[in-house]
């Protein structure tokens, strides 16, 4: 029987699609597609074990070993810092890590910025290198209303679409890094299964080759 | 089970073995304070494996540290003496913010430095010592090793600037090639360049695959050859298995220099040992000699160790309220110098996990319960 490779799969439509890539990429397990509220599943034959995790939590799976590899967006992975390899850019869940204020806004630079967010290191590294001085409000949800309240000057969030933003009546003003989900996997695990993780990286890579 | 092996954890009794080890080779036990004075550590954060240290102020006024590193104590109290090697091993416990804890630990690890005059064969003798701990662990064992003058030959001809520079290692640390590629090409570098990093970075696997490709990437020839001879001489002392080559393990370039590496062992997930030359921290330091030395990470290795006791006694011997003194200590030397461990107590404590119950009738122990 092949070992088990542990792979930690977000929760979710990005998990979906992910799944999709590791069956066509040799790693099938069917029972992962069926309804069910099971969080593990197992396919001995092809040795590869899933589990679904809430998508912020992987690549602590991966970087603690209780996974080998796994899916992370590149949010969780510049807010974290992981201690991973980042094997690959899967070009899927596309989206972008930006500043965001009420239409009109006006950058006082007299004063110090007020910024909400949920990625306080992403937020205070992208202005400490622009010189500016900022006050971190760290929120957990509805980013969105913090400008409108009065709460902040400005949200730094992930955007997909920027409807979110455009039915609150704020709008981009600076995009600070452009976020996908990534393949990672553990530096120990890498060591001790590099050529089956090397197989797994190429048909991966040769699948997003496809995606435009 | 009686003696050191059976009070000293997992991870300590590996300690002791390793310094045995260490010491067969010239190695000298080193034992230091555990404190320093801040400033030791203040001046060279970079070369901390943590950059927060915990602090206090003494009764003279001066800012101490529990030490966080081994290496600076040694380095500072060495010779500096170009001619020779100082081979020191320790046993220490260091302390340091780990994790995502953001709260300080002790840390126990071990290792040796070799300071000098460090040829090939002092080299070579460090790697084996560091691919002997690792096999000390019976377990499958992995030991990367990379030539940080070969990565820094592909990093220089890329010609960025030093930010743009730290972020690219930063890539070349996470194999992350796209991000990479997507660097060097917004700063411009030449793509014969990048082409000859990434080639660089892909070679990764044992020195019979990796050593005849390097040869193709024109690396600089010393450093080419260095690492061909160690990994020759590993060879030669059956560690050969345990090398892998692999350029994505980088180190602090301002401290390290040559050849660095780093051991893993399976069933941790993250490295159990990490080491390198290090001529540029000595210098840093004011010293004329080169260095070389690893360390062992011991508290990592805690959870390979065999499981903790199931009960926290064997019998649980329960005597009267009126029970002769002189029958109960008969009782309890005798269990024990028949290699039980015994808890003598008037009334069963609650919590006391045991694995067989007895009452003290008179002289004689009468067995009640057992889960054998």
């Amino acid at each position: 029987m092949k070992a088990m490779l542990n792979v930690a799969l977000p929760k979710g439509r990005l998990g979906q699609q992910v799944y999709a890539m590791f069956d066509k990429a040799g790693f099938p397990c069917p029972a992962l597609l069926e309804d069910s509220r099971k969080l593990i599943f197992e396919n001995a034959d092809a040795g590869v074990r899933y589990f679904w995790v809430k998508p912020s939590d992987v690549a602590i799976y991966v970087e603690r070993g209780a996974a080998d590899v796994g899916v992370a967006g590149k949010d969780i992975l510049l807010e974290y810092r992981p201690d991973v390899y980042e094997l690959l850019d899967l070009k899927l869940g596309k989206c972008r890590m930006a500043v965001a204020a009420k239409a009109g806004f006006c950058d006082d630079r007299r004063k110090t910025l007020r910024v909400a967010t949920k990625f306080g290191r992403i937020a205070a590294e992208y202005y400490a290198s622009q010189g500016r001085d900022i006050d971190i409000i760290h929120l957990n949800g509805s980013i969105e209303i913090a400008p409108i309240l009065g709460l902040s000057d400005v949200i730094v969030d992930i955007v997909e679409t920027g409807k979110t933003l455009r039915e609150n009546h704020l709008e981009v003003v600076e995009t600070i890094v452009p976020i996908s989900a990534r393949f990672i996997a553990n530096k120990a695990s890498y060591a001790f299964n590099q050529a089956r993780l090397e197989g797994l990286y190429h048909a991966l890579l040769a699948q997003t080759e496809e995606i435009v | 089970m009686s003696g050191a092996g059976g009070v000293l954890r997992y991870a300590e009794r590996i300690g002791v073995a390793l310094c045995e080890r260490y010491r067969g080779y010239g190695y000298a036990q080193y034992k230091m304070s555990k404190f320093e004075e801040y400033d030791l550590y203040a001046r060279n954060k970079e070369f901390l494996v943590s950059d927060t240290v915990l602090t206090f102020t003494d009764l003279s006024g001066r800012l101490m540290a529990l030490k966080p590193d081994v290496t600076f104590s040694i380095v500072r109290n060495s010779r500096d003496d170009a001619a020779g090697v100082q081979k020191v091993c320790y046993t220490e416990n260091v302390y340091r913010a780990t994790g995502g804890s953001r709260s300080f630990h002790e840390i126990l690890q071990a290792g040796l430095e070799c300071i000098g005059d460090i040829d090939d064969y002092q080299l070579a003798e460090v790697l084996f010592l560091a691919a002997d701990s690792l096999r000390l662990l019976a377990r499958p064992c992995v030991l990367t090793v990379s030539h940080l003058d070969i990565l820094a030959d592909a990093l220089a001809r890329l010609g960025l600037s030093d930010a743009m520079g730290q972020r690219v290692l930063t890539c070349v640390g996470e194999k992350n090639l796209h991000e990479l590629s997507a660097l060097c090409q917004e700063a411009g570098a030449p793509p014969e360049a990048v082409d000859r990093l990434l080639a660089l970075l892909r070679l990764s696997g044992a020195p019979e695959a990796v050593l005849p490709a390097l040869e193709a990437l024109e690396c600089p020839a010393a450093a080419l050859a260095q690492l061909r001879r160690v990994a020759d001489c590993l060879e030669s002392l059956g560690c050969g298995g345990l090398l892998r080559i692999d350029f994505s393990l980088v180190s602090d370039m301002n401290y390290y220099n040559g050849m660095v590496w780093k051991g893993f062992v399976d069933g941790v997930p993250e490295g159990v040992l990490s080491g390198g030359q290090y001529d540029r921290l000595m210098h840093k330091m004011g010293r004329r000699a080169g260095a070389a030395g690893f360390a062992v990470y011991l508290d990592a290795l805690e959870r390979l160790g065999e499981d903790g006791p199931a009960c926290d006694v064997e019998l649980l011997l329960l005597y009267d309220a009126d029970a002769d003194v002189r029958a109960v200590s008969a009782a309890v030397q005798r269990l024990v110098a028949e290699g039980h461990s015994v808890s003598a107590q008037r009334a069963v404590p609650e919590k006391l996990k045991y694995k067989a119950l007895a009452r003290l009738r008179g002289s004689e122990v009468i067995r009640l319960e057992s889960d054998a």
